[in-house]
């Protein structure tokens, strides 16, 4: 080997020791498309559960609107825990065959980082739910989780930031046209979790001999 | 002409050294566990070099506590700081000139 592809050598050594210190990257992308298929099915069984409650309410059979909240909101909940249990699973997975430990300090970063804006947001949506402003719940929602994903972007895959940036594009986009937060969901939650799940999964996991 | 060897850090020959300064240089500190962990390395090894490292004056040692457990953290000084640019510069150079 002479001088200068030892050289490269070790300026390939450098830079992935700087980007492994400062970065949490064995993000999976398959836990992206796992999340995405949740909040489909998520959004999914809101759908059926309206349309039930919308056929009882015509045929005076009684279904009053405190049950229909109640069931959507277990739905919401069950949603959210399916999709962070299995995007766990697949990070989990993805860190023991990289040998990363899972709730390093990168790790640890990245998760700090997005909770500071997701808690403010839960605030500030848990206040709109109860001043009775429903239809700004969903914008919000994607807004919030888009600035949480930009600012843990520093500390992780560079596909983070640019997902980040699809959720605020389309939960501004949805401010002017409310009252279709389902469908702003669906596309938020559902199709970008998706579409980037699977090019980060192309991107970095597809060949799986490759190592940190 | 000038060898650009020559200006290569004997210092930084060890992988172990190189990993410990890529670290220090995008972070602002780090502990020792977190070190060890990122290099891959035992701890007698890992302590040896730190050692090296910090006599020559490229990194310092901050001591502290957590709770009762100690809690030592390491920082990069100004003048690791510049060798290790100085490394970085003369590596970019070997590889332009020796096409």
């Amino acid at each position: 080997m002479d001088a200068r592809q030892q050289s490269l050598q070790e300026l390939q050594q450098i830079k992935k020791m700087m980007e492994r210190s400062s970065k949490f990257s064995s993000l999976s992308g398959l836990s992206g498309i796992a999340a995405g298929v949740c909040a489909l099915v998520g959004i999914w069984l809101v759908v059926q559960t309206i349309a039930k409650w919308k056929q009882d309410h015509l045929k005076n059979i009684y279904a009053p609107e405190d049950e229909l909240a109640k069931q959507l909101l277990v739905i919401a909940i069950v949603t959210f825990m399916a999709a962070a249990i299995f995007s766990f699973i697949f990070i989990f997975l993805r860190c023991k065959k990289l040998g990363i430990p899972v709730l390093g300090r990168s790790a640890r970063r990245v998760i700090i980082n997005i909770a500071i804006p997701l808690f403010a947001g839960a605030l500030f949506i848990f206040r709109l739910s109860t001043l009775g402003t429903y239809e700004l719940i969903a914008p919000a929602c994607l807004i919030f989780y888009g600035i949480a994903l930009v600012n843990a972007s520093k500390y992780t895959l560079d596909e983070i930031r640019y997902m980040g940036l699809t959720e605020l594009v389309i939960g501004i986009i949805n401010l002017w046209i409310l009252g279709y937060g389902l469908i702003f969901w669906g596309i938020g939650f559902g199709l970008v979790h998706i579409i980037y799940g699977v090019i980060i999964w192309w991107k970095y996991e597809r060949n799986q001999t490759e190592t940190l | 002409m000038s060898n650009p060897i020559e200006n290569l850090n004997k210092t930084f020959d060890s992988r172990v050294r190189l990993g410990i300064m890529s670290t220090l240089i995008v972070n602002d500190q780090i502990n020792f566990n977190d070190l060890k962990q990122l290099i891959g390395v035992t701890d007698g090894n890992l302590a040896s070099h730190i050692k090296a490292l910090e006599e020559i004056g490229y990194i310092k040692v901050n001591k502290g506590f957590i709770g009762k457990k100690t809690n030592t953290t390491y920082t990069i000084t100004k003048l690791g700081e510049k060798s290790f640019q100085q490394h970085l510069g003369a590596l970019e150079k070997m590889i332009k000139t020796m096409k």
